[in-house]
């Protein structure tokens, strides 16, 4: 760990806020996209199978 | 093969389904070592201290949060002259990630502003154009999900993106524009003399290319949430019809 001095509190506030902030929007893109995915495929499935039928 | 080719939306699926996993790696490599050779391995700076470390973060996105808008720009643009529904997608897709980039940059500069200018924020040209900003990225996302219809709401959102871009642009050049207010002039310049030290340019440019390709991972697993949504709806609609 390097030695931030007076400022360590202010360094590590805003690194910390941002990979916070970087890995919430990550995961809730990953999350949706996850989602939507599996609903198309679903739809997707009954759609042929209407088709078939 | 021409670049039109993947405004059709089989083809952006498989284009961007072969290159995500080597651009999401690729950012994770140059965002870890461009931060982490940022913040362990470069000197503190003769006048800010250690507080220089944030410097790897603010300006990447600084960065990243204008010219987010004008992916959404090319976007929109594209969509009015040549009605591709990708390109609206991809401008539609973008404007989260360019918020998100938007909202780091804000905190990151007040943060830092607190020990070295002694106040959060101030209303200077450069702070007060990228608060605006902040807004029109708010308004855009709100107006694509206060619309229904989906080429009603990609020709409204295209010309509020137009009309954002002046202040994208007041954000990249207001320090230019009016020589006043506390926030310096840019950390970056073609110009030797006035650029950063080697020392924090290298690690700085490492972790621009690092948030430039994350930019770029997210935008395109958004813009493919985006085409599947559409056929989701699609879907839906002929089911509802049968």
């Amino acid at each position: 760990m390097p030695d931030l001095g007076k400022y360590a509190e202010t360094v590590l506030g805003a690194y910390g806020v941002s990979i916070l902030v970087i890995i919430i929007f990550v995961l809730w893109t990953a999350r949706r996209a996850q989602k939507v995915k599996q609903e198309l495929g679903k739809a997707e499935a009954r759609s042929q199978q209407k088709t078939r039928n | 093969m021409s670049i039109w080719d993947h405004a059709n939306p089989k083809k952006f699926m498989s284009f961007s389904g072969f290159i995500l996993p080597y651009i999401s790696i690729l950012s994770m490599g140059l965002l870890s070592w461009g931060l982490i050779w940022g913040f362990f391995f470069t000197p503190d700076e003769v006048r800010q201290g250690s507080t220089v470390k944030i410097i790897y973060l603010h300006v990447p996105t600084a960065l990243l949060a204008i010219n987010g808008w004008f992916v959404m720009l090319v976007g929109s643009l594209i969509w009015l002259v040549r009605r591709h529904h990708v390109s609206a997608l991809i401008a539609k897709a973008a404007a989260p990630v360019g918020l998100t980039m938007t909202i780091i940059a804000i905190l990151t500069g007040a943060i830092w502003g607190q020990p070295m200018w002694g106040t959060f924020w101030a209303w200077d040209p450069r702070l007060t154009s990228f608060l605006i900003l902040f807004l029109f990225y708010l308004g855009y996302i709100s107006l694509w999900k206060t619309i229904q219809n989906p080429e009603k709401a990609a020709d409204l959102t295209a010309l509020l993106c137009i009309v954002g871009t002046v202040f994208a642009i007041l954000s990249r050049y207001a320090v230019n524009f009016w020589n006043q207010g506390l926030h310096q002039g840019a950390s970056l310049s073609l110009d030797k003399t006035e650029n950063i030290s080697n020392i924090f340019y290298i690690p700085l440019i490492i972790s621009i290319a690092g948030f430039l390709t994350l930019f770029l991972t997210l935008v395109l697993v958004r813009t493919r949430t985006e085409i599947r949504l559409r056929r989701l709806s699609n879907l839906h609609l002929i089911e509802s019809r049968s």
